[in-house]
């Protein structure tokens, strides 16, 4: 909503500064977006006529012009303007005058003397006119200073309201907010009934009641549609920002902004018989002002004569039944539709119109007929015309009720937390103008027509709370009772989950949860993924199941940025329909009620060199066991298990799935070649992904008494068959071993020279030690015994000599 | 000088010649040796007479005594600056850069969520988590969002089709943390039902939101945290004490102003929009909102299943992401979401 400062002073007017006045309406909620000076700053500019006008003798396009500038005598001013006249009334911009861009001096042009500018509109910033000067009234006071005729002192607010004020998208309304907060006295314009001169009224039948409770209908015949809107009226509805287009709609949106009650001007001419506001028929069609053909669906309400449609009811009129330059005949309507009856339906037919903008909100249901009264009085006295009488069409038992709303003095103090006192309370609601009776402890408010906002006690409190000013309810640190929160040690946090990855060289991503559908075919293998209705690109269509692709977005995005080595991870949610079989995979969603697993996953993503390139470490690229160690890391002292597993990002043949406690939690291994080309990849990439909450469940430690006897350590050297996997054998060794063998560790992998191609020889470090005595030599012999026949026999393993 | 004089002024410059442990063991030999010349003259004390004997014993013994002394202080020396020659030759260059690993980096935001979490932990918040997709009726209807509420439209709201294709009116992607408000409460409520008085909800709740919006300051992806705090005698001063204690804890800064400014959301009133305005750099005197905040209103109470006529509570939520910004100075959102190392590196 923008309005001219000058308007608002001129029904209330607070000894405040604009800056205060702005602060003032800022701070009660009726938010001042924008505080501009009506017109571009300029100074030394006034009101001028063109005594004589003579053709340069050294320039075709100059003119000398003599012009009268009053009290600042008669002035020789050169000037190139084509419409430059004698008799013309000019801004005239004289020497020291300063002008948006330009100072004006005395000079010469092309040799003659020039004492003066004659200025156009785009010269005063006053608009983009530059076709010539500005034409004035004939009538202007010559010698007056410019800025004072056209009021150019002025500022142009513009308030950012929130849905529930429509009862500010008048004057009037901000006005009555003014005078409530300050207390200045409120002056409305006084509104007389203006007394039928024609009987001739048109029928008015309220077919849709609950749409449209109350309709005034007023005939106007013989009004000249093309009489001037006095500059005054124009002046004010365009510094409100709605662009004058002849009297009769001036008029409407005048009084709309003044008032708050959209009108509409039907040429009676075009109208036959009873006005109908009713439901259109099955595919019934109109043409709109806006020439856009709609079908409006069934509950949106129509203006119809007994013959056609005219408008859509609250939103916008129709074509054919509007107002023109040639209209004398006026039908004008001042109607009250209901804000269920406007809302979205002007949003779902693609435009929004100030009229539907008001009524979605709430227009004073009590205003039609004092705004009629006032359109008829302007109109009259601008385009002439006799007025036949008001019709109104009421339905009373559909306009919106005012319910009584109690206000417990207690209660207020309870949820503002100060207490304000009775007297203080009742004085901010009175003034307000709202009706109210009062008992002990307790006022009862009965909401004005205006106001849609006030159903509820909070709602009364936070009128109360707002008029007090926000600014003065303390904010002391608040009291509470002091327990501690739960801090289960057994568990770590999210945070923890990528502080871990952080320090171990990752850096931390924030992808979008919706992706390329694309993606979701490569790196997850799903070919139906949860997909958008209105995504706001194509690439950005489906939710993700996998944190993987956005990983590898990024490792793209990363590399054509001429980084060489990438680690990246993310936290974030993934996106499942409760159908699918990964279900069994899900931490997070599933008994939310929204039918979408939402597990939080974490994955990380490792390309490049293992280490950041430096003189004392050969490089080399990461691989799968960097990554894999990453997880064994995050993970200790819980061991995961890692097998073998095919999976759509993935290599084949470095792939495995992850195991922990008998559960599978995730995947790790590396991108899958046939992905390098089509995602820009240059070199090898590592992921993991897994579910969050496994990783979240830390284990309490398990003490255990250290040994007081010395360890014995023996190596033990082992070719087995190439394919023989270490994790089946290590725990196959493990579970033989005698309970004094604490650790079998491998050191060494081997295959070459001296080795058959298809072998591989392990080297196992064995630890021993008991807790009750020092281990003999051939204890240790038999352990290693023990566990160099489990090999042979269970792995076809020999010992290596 | 006699003779034992002349041989310690003889040892003392053999000794010092000997630049080398091996070199100074010889030289002792001649000295101190079986055949050395000391030892001969302790051989030759039996030929001297009696009366003589013990005075010139005393001497060479003396004698010996000196060149044994010299010897190990010659010794010393030499090995010392061995040492020494070593260290010197095992000397390394410090200025070289250490080995290792690098660090990583925790993205801006959650740098900015784990201190918003530590602040409200320190007086007694607890951390709340909800779905991303969520029904409407958490996203809007339980929080007072009417039907025909604007917020509802396609315009905003990401939706979801069906397998078959078709528009999901029941689910959406959330458009604010605010239904985690509702998911506390009804939890909280549901947990403490048998009691007459329940203890206090105090959570904060923060996480990603979508809306249809995507320009140079809208992500359709952004966090917010929500704040929630319902009891008996929670009030409006509270709301205000509790962020504006908040706000200068974040930004470090006691001279920053904050003002609450009358606004309106449906699921809080009274409510109230945060300003803050900086004292100092570049922001320096200007109004910036936020966040949004009120008191809970009554129908969000009811819908969380809690009598509002006995509890009251305030409700908050925060833009990290606009909060991450004003606090490193960083003026461009899509930073966040683009993943660039040479950005992210920068918050380690």
């Amino acid at each position: 909503m923008q309005f001219p400062e000058s308007w608002l002073r001129a029904l209330v007017n607070p000894p405040l500064s604009t800056e205060e006045l702005c602060h003032l309406l800022t701070m009660a909620g009726l938010e001042v977006e924008e505080c501009r000076p009506a017109s571009a700053d300029f100074s030394d500019v006034v009101v001028a006529r063109v005594l004589s006008v003579e053709k340069h003798p050294d320039a075709d396009k100059l003119k000398l012009c003599s012009v009268d500038t009053g009290e600042h005598g008669i002035l020789q001013i050169v000037c190139g303007a084509p419409n430059a006249a004698a008799g013309m009334v000019v801004p005239c911009a004289l020497v020291g005058a300063k002008l948006p861009g330009i100072e004006i001096k005395q000079a010469k042009v092309r040799g003659i003397e020039s004492r003066g500018m004659l200025c156009s509109a785009r010269e005063l910033g006053l608009s983009e006119d530059h076709g010539g000067l500005l034409a004035l009234p004939a009538d202007a006071p010559i010698g007056q200073n410019i800025r004072g005729y056209l009021k150019l002192d002025d500022n142009l607010i513009t308030l950012k309201l929130t849905p529930n004020r429509a009862d500010c998208l008048s004057l009037t309304g901000i006005a009555r907010e003014v005078a409530a907060l300050t207390g200045a006295p409120l002056l409305l314009p006084t509104i007389d009934p203006v007394t039928p001169v024609l009987a001739d009224v048109r029928g008015i039948i309220l077919d849709a009641p609950a749409a449209c409770p109350r309709y005034c209908g007023r005939i106007v015949r013989g009004v000249n549609a093309r009489a001037a809107t006095p500059d005054w009226m124009k002046q004010r509805i365009e510094r409100c920002g709605v662009r004058a287009i002849s009297a009769l709609v001036d008029v409407t949106n005048y009084v709309m902004l003044e008032l708050g009650q959209p009108l509409h001007a039907f040429d009676d001419a075009q109208l036959q018989g009873s006005i109908h506001v009713r439901y259109p028929t099955v595919g019934e069609q109109m043409l709109l002002l806006n020439e856009q053909t709609v079908t409006p669906t069934a509950d949106t309400a129509l203006i119809a004569d007994e013959a056609k449609s005219l408008a859509l009811a609250g939103i916008m009129g129709g074509e054919h039944s509007g107002i023109n330059a040639a209209t004398t005949e006026l039908f004008l309507e001042s109607a009250f539709f209901a804000p269920d009856a406007i809302a979205g339906k002007a949003r779902a037919l693609g435009f929004s119109s100030d009229a539907s903008y008001r009524y979605e909100r709430g227009v004073d249901f009590e205003l039609q007929r004092t705004a009629i009264e006032r359109a008829t009085q302007l109109i009259i006295d601008i385009c002439g015309g006799t007025p036949g009488p008001v019709v109104e069409a009421l339905a009373a038992d559909q306009l919106p009720t005012r319910a009584p709303v109690h206000l417990r003095m207690a209660r207020a103090t309870k949820v503002l937390g100060i207490d304000l006192g009775f007297a203080q309370i009742e004085k901010l609601i009175a003034g307000l103008g709202f009706a109210y009776t009062r008992t002990a402890d307790e006022l009862i408010v009965t909401p004005p027509a205006y106001r849609f906002d006030i159903a509820i006690e909070e709602d009364l409190i936070e009128e109360i709370a707002r008029l007090h000013g926000y600014d003065n309810i303390p904010a002391p640190p608040p009291t509470a009772r002091l327990e501690m929160l739960p801090l289960p040690e057994a568990r770590r946090g999210v945070m923890q989950a990528r502080r871990l990855l952080a320090e171990r060289g990752y850096h931390e991503v924030v992808n979008y949860s919706f992706v390329d559908a694309d993606w979701e075919a490569d790196f997850a293998g799903n070919a139906q993924p949860v997909r958008l209705a209105n995504p706001i690109a194509s690439q950005m269509g489906v939710m993700r199941s996998t944190l993987i692709g956005g990983l590898v977005g990024a490792l793209a995005g990363n590399l054509k940025r001429q980084a060489d080595r990438v680690r990246l991870f993310e936290v974030g949610r993934c996106f499942l329909p409760a159908f699918q079989p990964d279900a069994t995979r899900d931490s997070g969603g599933g008994q939310d009620g929204t039918g979408y697993h939402q597990p939080l996953r974490i994955a990380a993503l490792a390309a490049g060199p293992a280490w950041p390139e430096q003189w004392g470490a050969p490089a080399r690229p990461a691989d799968f066991f960097d990554v894999k160690g990453e997880l064994e890391a995050i993970f200790a002292p819980r061991r995961l298990r890692f097998e073998r597993t095919s999976h759509p990002a993935l290599h084949p043949g470095r792939a495995a799935s992850l195991w922990l406690d008998g559960e599978p939690i995730g995947v790790v291994g590396e991108i899958h070649p046939r992905w390098h080309q089509k995602y820009e990849l240059a070199a090898p990439a590592v992921v993991f992904e897994i579910d969050l909450a496994p990783f979240l469940a830390a284990p309490f430690p398990a003490y255990q008494e250290p040994s007081r006897f010395p360890a014995v350590v023996r190596d033990i050297a082992l070719i087995l068959p190439q394919q023989c996997a270490v994790a089946a054998l290590q725990e196959a060794l493990l579970a033989a071993a005698p309970t004094y063998v604490r650790e079998i560790r491998l050191f060494d992998l081997y295959q070459g020279k001296g080795i058959a191609p298809d072998a591989k020889s392990l080297a196992f470090r064995v630890t021993m030690q008991d807790t009750q005595k020092t281990l003999a030599d051939h204890d240790a012999d038999a352990a290693v015994a023990q566990l160099v026949q489990t090999a042979t026999e269970q792995f076809g393993a020999q010992l290596r000599k | 000088m006699n003779n034992l004089e002349k041989l310690i002024a003889q040892a003392t410059a053999d000794f010092s010649a000997a630049n080398e442990i091996p070199r100074l063991e010889e030289v002792k030999a001649a000295y101190l040796g079986k055949e050395g010349s000391l030892t001969a003259l302790l051989k030759g004390l039996g030929k001297l007479p009696p009366e003589e004997r013990k005075a010139a014993g005393a001497n060479i013994n003396s004698a010996k005594a000196q060149v044994e002394s010299l010897l190990t202080e010659r010794r010393e020396a030499l090995r010392n600056a061995q040492l020494e020659a070593q260290l010197q030759a095992s000397a390394l260059d410090v200025t070289l850069p250490g080995r290792g690993p690098s660090r990583g980096s925790l993205h801006p935001v959650m740098r900015t969520l784990d201190r918003i979490e530590q602040l409200f932990r320190s007086i007694g918040f607890a951390v709340a988590d909800g779905p991303e997709i969520e029904t409407d009726w958490h996203n809007f209807t339980a929080l007072n969002t009417p039907g025909n509420h604007p917020a509802r439209s396609m315009h905003d709201t990401f939706y979801l089709l069906d397998a078959a294709g078709q528009v999901r009116e029941d689910v959406l992607l959330r458009t604010h943390t605010s239904p985690v408000q509702i998911r506390t409460m009804l939890a909280h409520a549901e947990q403490y039902r048998h009691l007459d008085s329940m203890p206090e909800i105090r959570v904060i709740c923060p996480g990603r939101v979508y809306r249809v919006d995507s320009d140079a300051t809208h992500s359709p992806m952004f966090h917010q945290v929500e704040g929630l705090w319902v009891g008996e005698n929670v009030s409006f001063a509270d709301l205000k004490g509790v962020v504006a204690d908040f706000l200068r804890r974040f930004f470090e800064s006691d001279d920053l102003k904050v003002r609450f400014r009358p606004s309106f959301f449906p699921f809080t009133e009274p409510s109230a929009e945060i300003d803050v305005a900086f004292m100092h750099g570049p922001m320096e005197g200007r109004w910036l909102e936020i966040a949004g905040c009120g008191m809970v209103h009554p129908n969000v109470l009811r819908c969380g299943g809690i009598d509002p006529e006995k509890y009251t509570g305030f409700a908050f939520g925060f833009g990290p992401d606009r909060l991450t910004m004003l606090r490193y100075g960083i003026n461009d959102l899509r930073l966040f979401f683009d993943g660039d190392l040479r950005f992210l590196s920068q918050f380690q």
